[in-house]
């Protein structure tokens, strides 16, 4: 098991003409997703990779019955696309974008509240259940399957996280890249109540960062189960303990604002509620396995 | 994106929003001809502000009052040129080159309302308070009771019924309620028409004469949003970026200049995020923050060299890649290209990992360049602080 896509998972591609939807379709195509067809508005009959194109993502889901999309349309056309994978019903949409205006994820985000769909992203590595289905831009060949899920809200770091459970021995059932735009679509702790659903995660790496509240949100959560006897170990790391407060560090999201979100802040947080938290970016890995091997999964250290 | 106080107040005037008479002025002659302008009663008064991007300007000796033209040309030849040091500059301080003379009032009550993104809500806030006129961060630790707030529905935008709530927080009524209703509504067509990140409006003033003015104005632009408010790009005002930072932007480069003595490079934000984090865990410090993207090229990677080393602290350079859509042979290549263009002076530690890692590693280490390899990110971290402390 994994969650949200695994080997039958029906994908299609929006933007898949361009050049980055070229790109990744076909690097996915080589990893074994499930790729069905894509979208390019006036290219609709046409075939691209040896797949059907469409003009509209609703032709794309009636024809292939595709149940994920993966977004790689230029940032001022990307609020539309996410939209309109929704209106087609497609259940999980992800959108690698970077640069969408954060008013269109406002509203983006309104939209879909009263929706099923799920968004992953924008701003993200994506999705991938490794040797099942790779939805994104991350190297396939870092994955091993295994037990742990990953969740980030960095591109690079996630690769970090990954191949460092897979130097250990650990693998990952699912890495979740959730994007590092301060609106977005699935957080931490969405991301979290799956994996605690899933019986395969048993245990959970979370890659954090300065800016916003996800992070004490999530912790909340986890504490919650705990006390209800459902704990599950999960090992954290919060990047930019050297970003000065007040400058946004690349990510739109990734800015310190003097309210409780400095990456030192969510750290001492994170221990406050017993959960580990790795000090260096180089033991993610070690800190993982470390935590998976005590009984209770509880930072005793 | 960052502007001017005079270039918010234009904005907030546009759609409405009571700002002071006033203008802004290069020289202290145009600062007299502006004060001239500006209407005045029995005992004329005159504010002339220093115009930086940073905050805290007041407490900085940054806004000076004039009661005479002639006090006006005094106060404009003390602020132009002299370099402001606030608690938002750098320790140097930022060089005044703009001031902004506006109307005097007399001030009855000093409040503070703001308009900004609540990021686990996904839409926007407005925050106030009745304690205006001091640092709002001060009030939300202290005295968490004193701040209000009202988040907007995207899809019906502020109703009357949030006015109201505030109101009654701040204490308004009659007139001034009026007033303040349809300033919230104005402040948020401000936002979502300029696509703005942050309206800050402190202090907000009731006047003796009752009524409300922005006394003072903060916006910021969401930078992703620029293509589509030309009107807005023309404002940015360079003087106020770093120099480096602006040179980064050129080549899509994304940098913060730091203060410590290694330089990094690295494609990701979060990676380079933690690349600074394990070089202080190893006990030395990061001179930049440095994300070359996801599809740098050779050019970029260049730049990005040339970045670093413009940097007279650096002593060390670690590069960090960690290849997805990056080749790390192309990053190799950069490298290569960049160090025999740029007379290379100090020690190199490369860290190369993920796609093509093998073909970059043969490419650095044919290049015979005193470049030092690490397999991985503690290795790698260890080897450049001990580049640097050999240096020294």
């Amino acid at each position: 098991m994994a969650i949200l896509i695994d080997s039958k998972t029906k994908v299609i591609c929006q933007g898949f003409t361009g050049k980055q939807g070229t790109f990744h379709s076909e690097q996915a195509i080589a990893y074994g997703t499930k790729m069905v067809g894509g979208v390019t508005p006036g290219k609709g009959g046409t075939m691209h990779l040896g797949l059907p194109v469409f003009n509209t993502a609703e032709e794309a889901v009636q024809a292939t019955g595709a149940t994920a999309s993966v977004i790689y349309v230029p940032a001022s056309y990307a609020a539309d696309a996410i939209l309109e994978a929704a209106d087609a019903g497609i259940e999980l949409v992800v959108c690698i974008t970077e640069g969408i205006p954060i008013l269109d994820m406002v509203k983006v985000k309104r939209a879909l509240c009263e929706r099923k769909t799920h968004l992953i992203g924008p701003n993200c590595p994506g999705i991938i259940t490794p040797n099942q289905c790779k939805i994104g831009i991350m190297p396939g060949s870092i994955h091993t399957p295994g037990s742990i899920g990953i969740i980030s809200r960095s591109g690079t770091l996630t690769y970090e996280a990954v191949h460092q459970t897979t130097c250990v021995g650990l693998g990952q059932t699912t890495c979740v890249g959730i994007g590092g735009d301060p609106v977005k679509g699935l957080n931490f702790v969405e991301v979290l109540k799956l994996f605690w659903e899933d019986s395969d995660t048993k245990g959970i790496l979370m890659i954090g960062e300065i800016g916003g509240q996800d992070e004490q949100e999530a912790a909340e959560f986890i504490d919650h189960q705990r006390k209800k006897g459902r704990a599950k170990p999960v090992t954290t790391f919060i990047a930019g303990v050297t970003a000065p407060p007040g400058r946004r560090m690349g990510h739109a999201g990734a800015i310190a604002s003097g309210l409780g979100d400095s990456a030192l802040e969510k750290i001492e947080l994170m221990k406050s509620y017993g959960i580990a938290v790795s000090k260096s970016p180089a033991l993610l890995g070690k800190t993982m396995l470390e935590v998976m091997q005590r009984k209770d999964g509880h930072d005793t250290a | 994106m960052n502007i001017h106080e005079y270039q918010a107040k234009n904005i907030l005037s546009g759609f409405g929003i009571p700002v002071l008479e006033g203008g802004v002025a290069y020289t202290s002659d145009e600062a007299v001809q502006v004060a001239k302008q500006i209407s005045q009663q029995a005992n004329p008064l005159w504010v002339v502000k220093a115009q930086i991007h940073a905050g805290g300007r007041g407490k900085a000796g940054g806004v000076l009052l004039a009661r005479t033209l002639d006090e006006v040309k005094k106060a404009a030849d003390k602020l132009l040129h002299k370099r402001l040091i606030t608690h938002q500059t750098d320790p140097r301080g930022q060089e005044v080159k703009r001031i902004y003379i506006a109307q005097g009032c007399d001030i009855e009550r000093e409040l503070y309302l703001s308009l900004v993104l609540d990021r686990s809500l996904g839409c926007l806030t407005f925050i106030a308070s009745a304690s205006g006129g001091i640092d709002i961060e001060e009030v939300a630790k202290n005295h968490p009771e004193k701040i209000f707030k009202v988040a907007i529905d995207p899809i019906v935008g502020v109703q009357d019924y949030q006015a109201r709530k505030l109101c009654f927080a701040l204490n308004l009524e009659g007139k001034i309620a009026k007033q303040f209703h349809l300033f919230m509504k104005n402040l948020y067509d401000v936002y979502i028409d300029t696509d703005a990140s942050l309206i800050e409006i402190n202090p907000l003033a009731i006047t003796k004469e009752g009524d409300l003015t922005a006394l003072d104005a903060k916006v910021s632009f969401d930078p992703n949003a620029l293509f589509r408010h030309p009107q807005i790009e023309v404002l940015r005002d360079e003087d106020e970026e770093d120099p480096a930072e602006r040179e980064a932007k050129k080549y899509d480069l994304s940098y913060v200049k730091l203060d410590g003595n290694i330089g990094c490079m690295v494609n990701g934000a979060g990676l380079a995020m933690a690349t600074m984090d394990i070089i202080q865990l190893y006990g030395a410090k990061p001179a930049n923050f440095l994300d070359v993207g996801g599809g740098a090229d050779q050019d970029k990677v260049k730049a990005a060299f040339k970045l670093i080393l413009a940097d007279p602290n650096v002593e060390a350079i670690l590069i960090n890649i960690f290849g997805g859509i990056m080749r790390c042979d192309i990053i190799a290549e950069g490298i290569v290209a960049a160090a025999k263009e740029t007379n290379l002076c100090v020690p190199i530690v490369v860290r190369l990992q993920g796609t093509n890692k093998e073909l970059g590693k043969e490419i650095l280490s044919s290049s015979h360049l005193p470049i030092i390899a690490a397999d991985n990110l503690e290795e790698a971290a260890i080897k450049v602080v001990k580049a640097a402390n050999e240096v020294l």
